[in-house]
């Protein structure tokens, strides 16, 4: 759904463009753009209504009504906890996503480059690969402590691996043509990194990075609600404990809302940097 | 300008992926090349497809080495550390690079001036912003061409360069290579199978043999520049040639 959603809105941002060299505008607002916001207001409409009529037919304490869980948010954004929670789990997913991809993207090089390394840790990579991330988490808590550090290095053991795999796989494809051209003309090691070998990589990075917080948020939530004291897991336990379903949804919602706005602060800009050159007006 | 001294025996294939086998089977790829390259001299080597000659390039420029070779430079100009330009069989660029910066990438910061008039010269003013994709065939070789000039090699290597382009694109890439070459005073080894190409760029011919590969004839091109592709003086000099050694593009001296 998000993905389509996306795919969507930059190829209709893109006709958009084009449109506005042609000049079909209404209000300042490209035609295509305005259709387009106009039916994804009435497809949210349709659902928020139908949910709601769900809700009126069932009539059950489990499945709250689109206001309801609409006013918890209010309620939970103005009186409760719920930005302070969203901040600290936003840092914690933060922190351990850029440990977990520059950790997993230099062992990730140096076993897609050295095929020596490579069967020297391969087998460890299936295993750490392979155990449940519960088991991690509660191995952590119980070494390092109830900690902060014990919650990222948990996070952080279950995200490596993925990198590992997708950042070797791009490793390997390396074009030996275009290395030989650097050797050739006595690159410096920096440049030959930088320019030639790492652009390569672009599109297995954004892979990873993808699936990469996808993963991690899931990982952060369990952590958090295993042995921290804040955050949205723990805030979802506490709801849980309480039985607070339309606060559960509501958090559930402002999440989504949050991971959106990643997606197009961050992931956007990046997609087009790995694009450049690929293809043409 | 440089000199170049050459002396291979018993190169075997690279055997990157299957190391334990063929170990004592006959894979040599080069049994016995010497040769040596004067300065500012232009050296065509022929050899029958497959017969190491890009090996033979690899290993000049230091992409491949091993323990049987010896190839020295004789340089006069030992300030110089980057003296080797390279062009590949196929164009080599970085395609998430523009042009300019596919160029200004084997430069140093100071000399980024001169990616214009490189680009000028090489006939692609104003194409700078390009990446290569949006550019033709013959255009991205144009480039390479372009970037091997950019660092005043003092000796180049061409891989069949001008292989699959059409004849008026490779006639003109000829042409500017000559200038270019001229102009920069390059030494010059340029790997070929296409006899005519090289007697109208050459100033001596190679010949290799089908592996082991060995250099079985070698003869100076006596016509004076500058001269026509597929001319009659050449076309003549050309079938004298083939006269005398019919089987000389297969590889064969008799």
């Amino acid at each position: 759904m998000k993905f389509f959603f996306f795919k969507n809105l930059t190829e209709l941002l893109g006709k958009g463009e084009k449109n506005t060299r042609n000049g079909s505008f209404i209000m300042g607002i490209p035609k295509e753009l305005l259709s387009f916001l106009l039916i994804r207001l009435m497809i949210i409409t349709i659902f928020a209504l139908s949910w709601q009529g769900a809700a009126w037919l069932i009539a059950s304490p489990d499945f709250p009504s689109f206001f309801a869980v609409l006013n918890s948010l209010h309620f939970h954004l103005v009186e409760g906890e719920m930005i302070a929670n969203l901040l600290v789990t936003l840092q914690r997913v933060l922190l351990s996503f850029v440990i977990a991809m520059l950790l997993g993207g230099m062992i990730g090089i140096g076993m897609g480059v050295n095929a020596w390394l490579n069967k020297l840790t391969d087998s460890l990579l299936i295993i750490l690969l392979n155990i449940p991330a519960l088991v991690t988490i509660l191995l952590c808590y119980i070494w390092i402590g109830l900690v902060e550090a014990a919650a990222i290095t948990a996070v952080v053991i279950n995200k490596v691996p993925t990198v590992v795999v997708m950042i070797r796989e791009g490793a390997r494809a390396v074009d030996r043509d275009l290395l030989a051209v650097a050797t050739v003309y006595q690159l410096p090691a920096s440049t030959t990194f930088f320019k030639v070998f790492l652009p390569q990589l672009y599109p297995f990075i954004i892979a990873s990075a993808r699936s990469g917080l996808s993963l991690i948020w899931k990982i952060v939530l369990v952590v958090e609600l295993l042995g921290r004291s804040d955050g949205v897991g723990f805030a979802l336990n506490t709801l849980f404990q309480f039985f607070d379903i339309a606060g559960i949804l509501a958090y559930t919602f402002a999440f989504v809302l949050v991971v959106l706005l990643i997606e197009i602060l961050f992931f956007k800009p990046f997609d087009k940097l790995v694009a450049r050159g690929a293809y043409c007006d | 300008m440089i000199e170049l001294n050459v002396a291979i025996k018993n190169k075997q294939y690279l055997n990157n992926f299957h190391t334990n086998q063929n170990k004592n089977s006959n894979n040599v790829v080069l049994s016995q090349i010497e040769f040596t390259v004067k300065r500012g001299e232009f050296l065509a080597i022929i050899g029958p497809s497959g017969c190491g000659k890009t090996t033979l390039l690899n290993m000049i420029s230091g992409i491949e080495s091993y323990s049987g070779q010896h190839i020295s430079f004789d340089n006069n100009h030992p300030a110089n550390s980057n003296p080797l330009g390279y062009i590949f069989q196929q164009p080599r660029l970085m395609p998430w690079l523009t042009v300019r910066e596919n160029i200004e990438l084997v430069l140093h910061v100071d000399q980024y001036g001169q990616v214009n008039d490189l680009l000028t010269e090489v006939g692609l003013s104003g194409k700078g912003e390009y990446f290569p994709r949006q550019l033709s065939g013959g255009m991205q070789r144009r480039v390479s061409i372009a970037r091997a000039f950019a660092i005043n090699p003092q000796l180049l290597l061409l891989d069949e360069p001008f292989n699959s382009l059409d004849a008026p694109t490779a006639n003109r890439l000829r042409q500017l290579l000559m200038n270019l070459c001229q102009q920069y005073g390059t030494t010059v080894v340029f790997v070929t199978h296409d006899l005519q190409e090289a007697i109208y760029l050459a100033d001596r011919i190679l010949f290799m043999s089908n592996t082991p590969s060995t250099i079985v004839h070698q003869c100076k091109v006596g016509l004076p520049q500058p001269r026509t592709f597929s001319g009659v003086a050449e076309l003549e000099w050309q079938v004298q040639l083939m006269k005398k050694y019919p089987a000389l593009l297969s590889g064969k001296i008799s």
